[in-house]
């Protein structure tokens, strides 16, 4: 039995260690632990609440906009203010760019160089021991040709985002009732332009080339398989509906898709780095560091749904719209149904725009109340982000955020149950313990971002949110 | 070869029709094929960051990031980009920075994390130890030929090290104390900034540096001066919520006191800007961002000297109609960003003292400020001495007594 310690895990967003033990050549346990701690959450109280949008989305640079979009959506609940028309589909745009550009820069700048060798020059260099390269050199080069196409189509929506959102990262328009970027009928057909241009790349390089990919490594539809649960909270609302064209919901081992009831979320901190009593149920959470706590071994918190685990994301959210079935569950079923989001998330935006009717407002104007509580619970990039918050006399009292990868990198619970990408290591065949790429794949392929994994936690005082 | 000159201009000049290296990726490529171009080895460090500058920098238009990555830098370590993990890549770094000490460039990306002694933010392992960004920081910053600091976290802290600042976040010059460590800020920073700063440094080594250790050539003027909608602030139109016409100043505008290029450059291929989408700048590019900037929707206070007290807008609006418009606003900025944190909100952190070349500055702007009062003062006596009808002779001496010496002390200018 051997055990191997990676870190810094590369190709990730932020310090995230690994440790696997290997036995037989497969992986017979792990433990993932993210290295950054900022305290966001004790950041917050006492801000004026108005800049809470502003504030929140500069957790993270790689999905600002997601971190907008959920505050936004608390602070709706929290005031009954809704957006406009216009404003709601100017929202979910920005989102959706903000989405496209993420999937595509995952693809070919974090995941693809472990399966085709890039240029003979840092960072692609030195490769890893025994790279296990499959592809054919000539499709392998072509496929790293595209990379600068690629990386040059995830800026242009990143000029969508910015079109709406004034500037990416962290965009500056969004407010509780639509966005201040009025729009025009020039905007509206560059936009489109832009968007189609992106749809182009998709269909006819990018899923492409994903299942080329898979196709050469068929074995890793298995290999990195989840733990079977599922969740969402949908997302994108339809500004008179309020229906999400992604649709929330929760499917345990398999079985039905169910509603997701916002009350079953809770936060534990057995071996993350926090004083006892913190986590657990909101009302009486706080979130106290305590770097020296024996055992722990993260940052992250350990986020559970009816006390279980669940993976969220591309993948999740393709099965429980019923519109992706999974070969096995694994690496290459995440890599392929991001690919396929990414090009569902262009034919929205295309129906966006045509919905979008220039001249009329964005933004409504609005004075917010001096009180108020909600919760912003939608899916985004990497799967379902919640944010909670609560303000008095316009100032922010309390602030809570669960995000995407806490919930995929948590290190175990309470009850010792492992985190979703702990348990999906389990099994991994290693060929050999100096390069260990295919724990690499496997972690990769569920686009961690531990820049975001500041924990956090449920909602103050149980009010069911049904979504 | 571009002489320096000419690069600064091009580096001013590019806006929406040409981006910043439509020329520049030629002279990059002239001059490394006359090998006058070393490709410098990079260390790119994230500590306490959000990833945001690294995000920012895939954006770039000219050099787009692949030309960057393979004609110009020698990228040996970012982990986000290192296709070996683990071991192999700390490896890669640990050589570059022993056997290219003196020639590779540190880039950091993030906040300095100092709380109990940096062991919230490990970023490798040597040896089977972990390290600290902070250990890894002082351990590499005195080999580094540049240290550069992208991104407001790490050059003045940031987000990373807004109140209470549970993780004791620190810019990097904070940190390290015993060389120049070139900012370039922003939340996150422009690509161009980036870019631009690095092509300076290829081509002529250290670019001018402003008090805050900035390139000047990006950092020198305030968003207000370029802004498009100065007219309006002049005019006295603001708008009374974003997302309308007219001037954002009341509405939280921090073009004002923020010092960067937003205006003339834009953002994201060069499409749009906060002021321009009708949303206020929040100054992400101030060594006083964020907590020096907020509440972001709520306008500047009144700049208040030891005997004065007056508004920005009383500012814009009195020396504008003397023609002095530009000169007032820089003045007010330098002034500005040292009384801010008397307005703070509970829940902002207190005032970090300035640190002395500042404080020379702010002698200087205040001297420059008396100065032109005292020349306006009498511009003002001769123009109405001159004029032979004097049809509103009050109303101007009365505008620049009452504009000096108002005691607005409730701050409200409405
Ligand atoms: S300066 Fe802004 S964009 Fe950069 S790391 Fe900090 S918060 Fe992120
Ligand atoms: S206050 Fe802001 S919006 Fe108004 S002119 Fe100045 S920079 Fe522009």
């Amino acid at each position: 039995m051997a055990r191997k310690t990676i870190f810094p895990m590369t190709r990730i967003h932020e310090p995230i260690r690994v440790d696997v033990e290997v036995e037989g050549g497969r992986v017979t346990d792990a433990w993932v632990s993210s290295h950054l701690y900022r305290g966001w959450e004790q950041m917050m109280p006492g801000r004026d609440v108005r800049d809470s949008i502003l504030f929140t989305q500069r957790i993270c640079g790689i999905c600002s906009s997601a971190h907008a979009v959920a505050d936004c959506l608390a602070l709706q609940q929290a005031t009954g203010l809704a957006p406009t028309v216009n404003g709601q589909h100017l929202i979910n745009l920005i989102l959706a760019a903000d989405i496209i550009q993420n999937h595509l820069r995952h693809f070919y700048l974090l995941a693809l160089p472990d399966y085709a060798a890039g240029p003979d020059t840092p960072p692609w260099t030195p490769r890893p021991p025994k790279p296990d390269f499959r592809l054919p050199a000539k499709t392998s080069a072509e496929l790293v040709g595209r990379l600068p196409a690629a990386v040059r189509i995830a800026a242009s929506a990143h000029e969508l985002m910015a079109m709406f959102g004034a500037k990416a990262p962290h965009q500056q328009t969004i407010m509780v009732t639509g966005v201040t970027q009025q729009t025009n009928a020039d905007q509206i057909k560059a936009a489109t332009a832009i968007v189609r241009q992106i749809k182009y790349f998709i269909e006819g390089v990018h899923i492409p080339d994903v299942l080329t990919v898979a196709a050469h490594y068929p074995d890793y539809y298995t290999i990195g398989k989840g733990n079977g649960n599922f969740l969402s909270f949908g997302m994108f609302p339809d500004p008179l509906t309020g229906r999400r064209a992604i649709r929330a919901g929760v499917q345990t081992g398999g079985g039905a898709v169910g509603d997701v009831d916002a009350a079953l979320i809770s936060e534990e901190i057995r071996y993350s780095w926090y004083r006892e009593g913190s986590g657990g149920r909101p009302d009486t959470e706080n979130t106290v560091p305590d770097r020296d706590k024996p055992d722990a071994y993260s940052w992250t918190k350990a986020p559970r749904y009816k006390g279980l685990a669940f993976e969220s994301g591309p993948l999740p959210r393709a099965v429980l719209n019923g519109e992706y079935r999974e070969k096995g569950g694994g690496v290459m079923d995440r890599l392929i149904a991001r690919a396929h989001e990414t090009l569902k998330l262009c034919r929205l935006a295309e129906g966006w725009l045509a919905q979008l009717v220039p001249g009329q407002p964005s933004l409504r104007p609005y004075t917010l109340p001096p009180q108020g509580e909600g919760a912003g619970l939608t899916d985004v990039m990497r799967g379902a982000l919640g944010h909670w918050l609560k303000f008095k006399d316009g100032k922010i009292q309390h602030h809570q955020v669960v995000t995407p990868t806490t919930w995929k990198f948590s290190p175990r619970d309470a009850s010792g149950r492992r985190g979703v990408v702990e348990e999906a290591l389990i099994g991994t065949p290693v060929a050999d313990l100096a390069s260990l790429v295919e724990v690499g794949r496997v972690v990769r392929s569920f686009d961690p971002c531990f820049t975001c994994a500041v924990h956090a936690v449920n909602l103050p005082n149980a009010k069911p949110l049904i979504i | 070869m571009l002489s320096r000159r000419e690069f600064l201009k091009l580096c001013l000049a590019a806006t929406a029709t040409t981006g910043l290296a439509e020329i520049l990726i030629p002279v990059l490529r002239q001059a490394s094929a006359q090998s006058a171009l070393p490709r410098p080895p990079v260390i790119w460090l994230e500590l306490g960051s959000c990833t945001g500058e690294s995000v920012s920098l895939d954006n770039t238009r000219n050099p787009n990031f692949y030309q960057l990555l393979t004609e110009f830098l020698d990228l040996r370590y970012h982990w986000l980009y290192n296709t070996v993990q683990g071991d192999g890549a700390v490896r890669v770094m640990l050589d570059t920075v022993e056997k290219e000490a003196g020639k590779f460039w540190l880039v950091v990306e993030g906040s300095v994390m100092t709380a109990a002694d940096g062991r919230y933010n490990h970023i490798f392992m040597r040896n089977g130890e972990m390290v600290t960004g902070l250990a890894a920081l002082r351990e590499f910053a005195p080999k580094a030929r540049y240290v550069i600091a992208v991104g407001d976290c790490a050059a003045f802290g940031g987000p990373g090290a807004a109140h209470p600042n549970p993780g004791g976040g620190k810019g990097v010059w904070d940190v390290i104390t015993d060389r120049v460590v070139i900012n370039v800020s922003g939340c996150p920073s422009h690509p161009d900034w980036m870019t631009g700063t690095f092509s300076h440094l290829l081509l002529y080594g250290l670019p001018e540096l402003d008090a805050y250790n900035r390139p000047k050539l990006f950092y020198s003027r305030t968003i207000h001066d370029q802004c498009q909608r100065r007219q309006q602030f002049e005019d006295g139109i603001f708008a009374a919520f974003p997302g309308e016409g007219g001037c954002l100043y009341k509405v939280g505008c921090k073009g004002p006191v923020t010092h960067a290029d937003c205006p003339s450059r834009q953002w994201n291929d060069y499409v749009n800007w906060p002021v321009k989408a009708g949303t206020p700048c929040i100054g992400c590019a101030s060594p006083h961002f964020p907590d020096g900037m907020t509440p972001f929707y709520n306008h500047l206070p009144d700049i208040r000297t030891r005997s004065v007290s007056v508004s920005v807008r009383k500012i814009g609006a009195a020396f504008a109609a003397l023609g002095v418009g530009a000169v007032a606003t820089h003045l007010a900025a330098g002034i500005f960003a040292r009384r801010i944190h008397d307005h703070y909100l509970d829940g902002t952190k207190p005032s970090d003292p300035a640190p002395p070349e500042n404080l020379t500055q702010v002698k200087q702007e205040l001297d420059d400020l008396i100065r032109q009062q005292n020349a306006l003062m009498s511009e003002a006596k001769q123009l109405e001495a001159a004029k032979p009808h004097r049809r509103r002779p009050k109303s101007w001496l009365r505008r620049l007594v009452g504009f000096w010496r108002t005691e607005d002390k409730t701050g409200k200018d409405k």
